[in-house]
């Protein structure tokens, strides 16, 4: 069975708990808290005002540049400030505060239940369609969706490659959305296909997910050009340069993008908010998440309206567990621990999983044996132990030589090694280190350049 | 509330430094057992008295010269113990067992600062050690009698690998004629060191040792192929007859024993598997030119001992394949 060709763990994949929960729908808060980052890029501008009424999927916020992306109310009421709040890690960020009164929404938006399969638009209107509807992708990363629909200058699209993979542990939003709305998820691929000229899509599903895999099938025989692809169990799949190589063969080269092996890689969801947002006028206002843990209540895949507080969908999964040590944003691979649950729900996040005291605390990291495995797992093909030495040893250069930029955070190291040294938090500050170090270099030459260009 | 905050992953696979030992002790039971079979209390007592002393001398030396807290838990004491003891004849005088564990843990190992410090295969500083400081004791192997032979005035006997040894010296075929049969080889009861005798009990334990992914085949499988086909040629050349000396060659001495269980060592061995099997050749060579060439019988303690030195380099100058990395 297909799956990428280096490296790679098998993690238990804990998703028993929520696999299979119908996806409910959480009730409308009564204050909204809309933050206005919540992509990868400039950050949105408030277009609103105190006192300003606004009805659902209004924009109030537009996008900051080519690539960021607008954001629309999620709710309807009265603006009641634009300020400062602070995210789940005590960091301050903009965002606009709505008294939520109703839910009214604006009159162009389709609320049927009907399914539109008929679609006239050219490609590029479907092209502006999606980047009004400030959808970005929603397995993660939250990178402005348009942009990658418009692929730069002498680069050609081939195939769309669909992530449904789903490789994080406990959760399940994405399977569950591709059981419930699987007809809306091809219809979304029919769009993009259209969008970017070509004809090919592939949808990776690995294959702890039977279920998706055979209903996918089914609706893609009415779809043509669109495949399903089974893949072994194997983490990072998801990794979008994991998921091309697995699914066509190709390896993304060093510091460069999909596009440059012919691949656009979307999630599951992220299809799903482009069929609404083109076929039914909805902007991206709400996410499918999962609720988890061992120890929830009642734990499943939840429809959050943004700016819904996260303590009300906790509340409707049962509480937090009084056993809890840890409450992650996303999976345990690659999700964040987080300080408190004030945050409002928005663009980022796919799951809260909440962890018991005795999984959450780290074990004492003992020496390094030099078994080898972390470079065995490294999906990049690194050196995680040589890189983490570097790293204590501050030799910058070295790990920049040694390719640490390749780095893409997934923990495969951190998890497999029997002496549990913390390789990827020194490798992450390396990274961090190198990255302003090539930033700096990039901009002495920039500013190198214009002066010899004034001296003439 | 109070809630736990530390960055990603938060979860583990679970594994574990003393988890890996314990797999190949586990691994090395097999071997064991053959070695009861073969030599009776001899075998117990020599690898109880070897386990005994490693565990003690790494605790008393973390406990009084290093100050810190003591890392016995983690079982590769415990490991290093077990294989020396399969490195030394059963009839050694316990003495001498126990200043091999001294060197092996304290010089081998704690010397440069305990457990994934040290650039050598510590058991095998040990026995080097012995060999050089007590040729006579080391080289005189009893003859495999069971529980029924008295353990310290045992009956003595050549190794196939001195018969082996003698035949190419001589360049005389008929002197193989003096060889265990294959299978007595192959199964265990011939002469040798304690651990060593039983190639069949010891890939037993390489398959347990795959199984359970504590090592991969690339050392292993790049060793054994390496002196198979050294041993076809030289035999071919030589004129003696090739099943025999391959059979001979690959079965005794510790080629093994050393090929599975030391030159696998974690801390010495290279971390790629590109460099495993230079290193692996590296091994194989070494090996068969001390047995064909040198003044020992066997060298499989030299050759690991040798590529361990150059493990660091194999290091530095082989890097994996990374993603995306285009052929030049």
């Amino acid at each position: 069975m297909n799956t990428f060709r280096i490296g790679g763990v098998h993690p238990h994949d804990n998703k028993e708990f929520s696999a299979h929960k119908q996806i409910a729908a959480v009730p409308l808060p009564q204050k909204a808290i809309i933050p206005l980052v919540q992509h990868i890029g400039a950050p949105a501008k408030a277009v609103v005002a105190k006192g300003d009424k606004v009805l659902v999927g209004q924009v109030i916020a537009e996008a900051g540049g080519f690539v960021s992306a607008p954001v629309h109310s999620p709710v309807s009421g009265t603006v009641a400030k634009v300020d400062a709040t602070t995210d789940a890690w005590g960091l301050p960020m903009p965002a606009i505060f709505i008294d939520v009164e109703g839910d009214e929404w604006l009159p162009e938006i389709d609320r049927t239940a009907d399914i539109k399969t008929e679609c006239t638009l050219e490609p590029k209107k479907i092209i502006n369609k999606i980047q009004a509807a400030g959808i970005v992708g929603l397995g993660g990363a939250c990178f402005p969706t348009h942009v990658k629909l418009l692929p730069p200058p002498g680069k050609v699209a081939e195939v769309l490659i669909v992530n449904g993979v789903e490789c994080e542990p406990y959760l399940t939003c994405d399977h569950q959305l591709m059981l419930e709305r699987g007809e809306q998820i091809m219809l979304g691929i029919d769009l993009v296909l259209k969008a970017l000229g070509i004809k090919r899509a592939i949808i990776g599903i690995e294959k702890n997910k039977p279920d998706a895999i055979a209903h996918m099938a089914e609706l893609a025989k009415k779809h043509p050009g669109v495949e399903v692809k089974p893949l072994a169990l194997k983490y990072p799949q998801g990794g979008e340069k994991q998921l091309i190589d697995a699914c066509i063969g190709r390896q993304v080269p060093s510091g460069c993008l999909p596009i440059e092996v012919g691949a656009v890689v979307d999630n599951v969801a992220t299809l799903y908010a482009i069929y609404e947002a083109v076929m039914k006028n909805k902007p991206l206002i709400s996410r499918v998440m999962t609720v988890t843990g061992k120890s929830v209540k009642n734990p499943g895949n939840y429809e959050v309206r943004f700016g819904t507080p996260l303590a009300q969908v906790i509340e409707l999964a049962g509480g937090i567990p009084e056993d809890t040590g840890k409450i992650i944003g996303g999976g345990p691979m690659m999700g964040r621990a987080m300080q408190n649950v004030d945050m409002p729900c928005n663009k980022r996040v796919s799951g809260l999983l909440f962890m018991k005291k005795d999984e959450s605390v780290r074990v004492e990291p003992e020496n390094c044996i030099r078994c080898g495995k972390c470079v065995d797992a490294c999906p990049m093909g690194l050196e995680p132990y040589m890189l983490a030495k570097l790293s204590a040893a501050q030799n910058w250069d070295k790990m920049e030589q040694l390719n640490v930029m390749d780095c893409i955070d997934c923990g495969c190291c951190l998890f497999t090694c029997p002496s549990h040294r913390p390789l990827l938090d020194y490798i992450r500050y390396g990274k961090g280190k190198v990255g302003g170090n090539i930033r700096a270099r990039q901009m002495a030459a920039q500013a190198a350049k214009a002066a010899a260009e004034a001296k003439k | 509330m109070k809630l736990i905050v530390a960055p990603a992953p938060h979860a583990h696979s679970g594994d574990s430094v003393r988890k890996n030992m314990l797999n190949v002790i586990i691994a090395l039971m097999p071997a064991f057992i053959v070695a009861m079979i073969a030599f009776g209390w001899g075998a117990v007592i020599t690898t109880a008295v070897s386990v005994c002393s490693c565990v003690l001398f790494e605790w008393l030396i973390c406990k009084f010269l290093m100050k810190e807290r003591s890392h016995v838990g983690d079982l590769s004491a415990v490991l290093t113990g077990l294989l020396l003891a399969f490195n030394l004849p059963c009839n050694l005088p316990l003495w001498i067992v126990v200043l091999g564990a001294l060197v092996a843990i304290g010089v081998g190992k704690m010397s440069f600062g305990g457990l994934g410090q040290n650039p050598f295969n510590p058991a095998l500083v040990g026995r080097v050690f012995l060999l050089i400081s007590f040729p006579v004791q080391m080289t005189t192997w009893p003859r495999p009698l069971g529980f029924s032979g008295s353990y310290l005035d045992a009956e003595t006997a050549a190794t196939p690998l001195y018969t082996l040894k003698n035949a190419i010296k001589a360049g005389d075929s008929s002197i193989l004629d003096e060889l265990p049969t294959l299978w007595d080889s192959f199964s265990g009861m011939i002469g040798g060191s304690l651990g060593e005798v039983s190639a069949i009990a010891l890939l037993i334990g390489f398959v347990y040792l795959l199984c359970t992914k504590t090592i991969t085949w690339h050392i292993p499988v790049s060793i054994i192929l390496t002196v198979s086909l050294f041993a076809v040629v030289f035999a071919a050349i030589a004129g003696l007859p090739v099943c025999t000396f391959l059979g001979t060659t690959l079965c005794a001495g510790g080629l093994m024993l050393g090929a599975i269980y030391m030159a696998t060592d974690y801390v010495t061995s290279p971390m790629t598997h590109c460099g495993q099997i230079v290193y692996g050749i590296g091994i194989g060579l070494i090996v068969m030119i001390i047995r064909c060439w040198g003044a020992y019988p066997e060298g499989m303690s030299f050759a690991i001992l040798i590529m361990n030195a150059v493990t660091p380099l194999l290091n530095m100058y082989i890097h994996p394949k990374r993603f995306g990395e285009k052929k030049k």
